[in-house]
């Protein structure tokens, strides 16, 4: 009898562990940071883009209305890509908040003269510390914040036809 | 106070050659550091990585302790901004009890065994 | 093109060889008055020589650099030197499985070849299970992974090895610790094959000490290499990272301890056999676990080969097939086991083995469900955690005390049990000065802790009972007491090693220096130079010591051509007492390197303990030792 439990309690556990194992292959190892539930934009801080000074998220963000976040690089291909975008984007009913990550000045500059500044604010990160204060993972990546100060989109990788409606869908 | 400034200069201007100010990481630091994953290099910690990522979160983690963070704090902080998975120490939560409880269960399901078959309790 | 096919044929040809043999054996065992000798042993050596042969096709091809082979294109490079052409074979997963079938082989000949003393329907038994493991993974490399692929047209230049795998002890690495893991194997279907047999008794456990002693060995050897690889390659001065592959060679080399000790009673008393049997199974469960983690992609670590779902799932078919059919035997057959129901006494060899494995078994699956817990909770609660370094250190240190104190105890039952209360007396105060000896080093260094204090005490009191047993008893039980006092000198100088590093980080420039704790580290110059198939910058820093002798260290970073990589190479100076660690890494703007120095005390200590283990280990397997 006591055997009997035993071996039942062990092929139940060798078909749990082998449906684990299964359903974990199908999953991808590496890891992204997701977004399930809207959390609070936290504070942040960085240099203005074009007069150095330093800046608090506190004063620059208006209330009551949309933010979209993006962090991009003048040496950052994929943000090549993503711009024009952007550019689509900027004259709709929310804020653009650019975050310029690890560049250079100049660089940046001509790459902004070259595809337009689709950019209501922008800050420049020199070290990364205003995107990790913001939870971002690499460049380009854009977040969307809604007027309670909530990210309720994050989008790692470049915005591309997709994810473009996506965007417009939650800013209506 | 134009001597004292002079002084300053003079004296960063000799050190110039040596020991320029070096950030040497506290204790604490390095162990914050070890306790953080890297999300760029997956397998390894921010310590040991020398990737961008690694060393801008050890740039956010020194200035938050100077901002009187203390350690829950900085690992709260990161947290809450990507997730249980940069902890390297799992918290105890739902999610980890069995984790943390199931070895140590097996090790006294273990001495349970052993201690019949010694018969410690038998004459 | 030729040895492509050559290769790719002997592989098939051998897994039509896997059928016959299985079939064969199956034939004999229902006639077994007939003799078996020539037919069956021909076939196994034949189907060793047919993998030896793909084998030697495919270095030829890594050899000749022709990339016409989709393995040597993805993995070697013409300016390659010829020792990393070489250990380019099994840097790659098509090549490392296919080492590994060839050491499978080889010991499947070897255990036939050498078996003529155990009864004949055991040792058939032993080759039936033997052949589904060969066929598996035979099957396994030319369905999901095969290394002989071509491409079309062939390219002019390969893509290279990766550079940190271009190192003398990681090609020795794999062959090593593959001889560890596949001479389990041999243990899980001899072990299988008596227990249905019914004759796992102190004569089988004789045989099969052998072979336990034998993976032992070239395990411990194989995590070795793997962690000094680690020490100056990858990690910043650690060589342990608690990283899942490295888990993953540790679990095995766990389950693989305690079978040794249990082989021990087994042999001696004729007890714990249904244990020894499920600790066989274990062990080579765990290294096939370890094989589907690591090369599943599965588990997120720093050295996975590249993954593919598909050979996930197989492997993880397979895996689940062997414990399937491991469970199945032993609840089918686990009456035949039933060796006496009296329970063993407080104080008795059989008590003190429990223990041990005891420990054993409990570290083993701290570490196990450290290693596989993320992906469960990822599949049931979609949750992603990280499980690293501080929560096996939690668990495992506080049971390391009385693990230790066992260690000691238990080659001195005859003193435990004795009458006399003088001699249980002699032990206690022996504890208590090995307490006070390291509550004084704690004391003068200022970090006492309670743990770190009873750790050492524990173990100083291992090590002091090891040396006492060796002045006492001499040769009689020579390899344990090495062993064991291998083991505590490995734990010795992993706690001191862990009180007294230090270590500065800073980013320098030439000209600049620091001072660090009575030494003066000075970044003298740069000095570019090529190697064979790398640029390299080498820093040559000055390091006055406290007593202004200056050593020169000359760390390099090295920018690899094929594929594009930049290494840093550590230099370490190496004494009696301490390493002293320098790698440097440039920074982003080119002009300023990071510099880590470190100082390491006992760091060779460590390695050396562990040869000291092996080395009892083979003690053991020369001596025929009891």
């Amino acid at each position: 009898m006591k055997n009997k439990i035993f071996v039942t309690i062990s092929f139940v556990l060798f078909v749990f562990c082998f449906a684990v194992f299964y359903v974990g292959l199908q999953k991808p190892n590496t890891y992204t940071p997701k977004l399930d539930k809207q959390i609070e934009l936290p504070n942040f801080e960085g240099n203005d883009f074009f007069s150095g000074e330093k800046v608090i998220s506190d004063n620059i963000l208006k209330k009551n209305s949309y933010y979209i976040i993006n962090i991009w690089a003048s040496w950052c291909i994929p943000c090549r890509a993503e711009h024009s975008f952007l550019m689509a984007l900027n004259n709709k009913n929310f804020n653009l908040l650019g975050i310029n990550y690890k560049d250079n000045i100049i660089n940046a500059q001509s790459f902004l003269n070259e595809l337009g500044n689709p950019y209501s604010e922008i800050l420049s990160d020199k070290n990364g510390v205003t995107s990790i204060e913001l939870g971002a993972y690499g460049v380009p990546e854009t977040f969307i914040v809604n007027k309670e100060k909530k990210i309720i989109k994050k989008i790692i990788g470049p915005i591309d036809n997709k994810k473009f409606n996506e965007i417009l869908e939650l800013i209506k | 106070m134009k001597k004292l400034i002079f002084f300053i200069t003079f004296f960063i201007f000799l050190s110039n050659n040596y020991l320029l100010a070096v950030d040497k990481p506290t204790e604490l630091e390095n162990k914050i550091f070890k306790n953080l994953r890297c999300l760029i290099c997956q397998g390894q910690s921010i310590y040991d990585s020398q990737s961008d990522f690694a060393e801008s979160m050890k740039i956010v983690v020194r200035k938050n302790l100077s901002n009187g963070m203390s350690e829950k704090d900085i690992y709260q902080f990161m947290r809450k901004n990507y997730g249980e998975w940069v902890l390297y120490n799992p918290e105890i939560n739902k999610g980890t009890y069995l984790l943390w409880g199931l070895p140590i269960i097996l090790f006294i399901i273990g001495g349970a065994i052993i201690i019949r078959k010694l018969g410690v309790f038998k004459k | 093109m030729t040895f492509n096919f050559i290769g790719n044929y002997s592989v098939i040809i051998s897994l039509f060889l896997s059928f016959a043999i299985f079939f064969r054996t199956i034939f004999r065992l229902k006639n077994l008055n007939e003799l078996i000798k020539i037919d069956l042993k021909k076939l196994i050596f034949f189907q060793f020589f047919f993998i030896l042969v793909s084998f030697i096709c495919l270095l030829i091809l890594f050899i000749n650099s022709e990339f016409s082979n989709i393995t040597v294109y993805y993995n070697s490079h013409t300016t390659k030197p010829f020792f990393y052409k070489v250990s380019g074979l099994w840097g790659n997963h098509e090549g490392s499985l296919l080492l590994w079938l060839l050491i499978l082989t080889f010991i499947n000949f070897l255990y036939f070849s050498r078996s003529y003393n155990r009864p004949t329907k055991e040792r058939l038994l032993t080759v039936i299970f033997q052949q589904i493991i060969i066929f598996g993974f035979t099957a396994f490399l030319i369905f999901t992974s095969n290394p002989f692929n071509e491409i079309f047209p062939s390219p002019k230049e390969g893509l290279g090895l990766n550079p940190i795998l271009q190192d003398p002890l990681l090609a020795i690495h794999p062959p090593i610790l593959y001889l560890g893991y596949v001479s389990t194997s041999i243990i899980f279907s001899s072990g299988l094959s008596s227990l249905v047999m019914g004759n796992v008794n102190s004569n089988w456990a004789f045989h099969i000490k052998k072979w336990i002693l034998c993976s032992w060995i070239f395990l411990t050897g194989g995590i070795l290499l793997g962690s000094i690889w680690a020490y100056y390659e990858l990690g910043w001065g650690g060589f342990w990272f608690w990283d899942p592959v490295e888990n993953i060679s540790l679990m095995p080399w766990i389950s693989l301890t305690a079978l040794l000790h249990c082989v021990l009673v087994l042999e001696k008393r004729s007890s714990l056999g249904s244990w020894s049997i499920i600790l066989c199974i274990s062990t080579f469960t765990l290294s096939v676990c370890g094989t589907f983690l690591v090369r599943s992609g599965i588990l997120n670590s720093v050295h996975t080969f590249a993954n593919d779902p598909e050979r996930g799932l197989y492997i993880l078919i397979f895996l689940f097939f062997i414990i399937f059919l491991s469970l199945v035997l032993y609840f089918f057959y686990e009456d035949k086991l039933n060796f006496s129901n009296k329970s063993f006494g407080l104080i008795t060899k059989e008590s003190h083995i429990l223990i041990n494995n005891w420990f054993l078994m409990y570290f083993l699956s701290v570490i196990l469900i450290g290693t596989i817990y993320p992906i469960f909770l990822e599949v049931i609660s979609n949750q992603r955690i990280s499980v690293g370094p501080p929560f096996f250190n939690k668990l495992i240190i506080p049971f390391l005390i009385p693990f230790l104190i066992f260690m000691s105890l238990g080659p001195n039952l005859g003193w435990l049990s004795s009458k006399k209360i003088e001699k249980k007396i002699i032990l206690l105060t022996f504890f208590i000065i090995n307490l006070f000896l390291s509550f004084f080093i704690l004391k003068i260094i200022g970090k006492v802790k309670l743990l770190t204090l009873l750790l050492l005490a524990a173990n100083f009191y291992l090590f002091f009972t090891t040396v006492k047993d060796f002045l006492k008893k001499g040769y009689k039980n020579f390899s344990q007491t090495v062993s064991h006092f291998g083991f505590s000198l490995l734990i010795l100088s992993i706690i001191l090693n862990a009180i007294f590093s230090k270590e500065i980080i800073a980013n320098l420039k030439v000209g600049e220096g620091l001072s660090f704790e009575n030494n003066q580290i000075i970044f003298k110059k740069i000095e570019t130079s090529s190697g064979p198939n790398f640029e390299k910058i080498v820093g040559v820093f000055i390091i006055k010591d406290k007593k202004k002798i200056d050593t020169k260290f000359m760390p390099e970073v090295r920018i690899y051509n094929q594929p594009e990589v930049i290494t840093s190479e550590a230099f370490i100076k190496t004494s009696i007492f301490k390493d002293r660690f320098l790698v440097i890494n440039p920074v982003k703007d080119k002009t300023y390197f990071n510099v880590r120095y470190q100082e390491k005390p006992l760091m060779v200590w460590i390695w050396i303990s562990t040869i000291l283990i092996m080395i009892g280990g083979c003690i053991n397997f020369l001596r025929n030792e009891k």
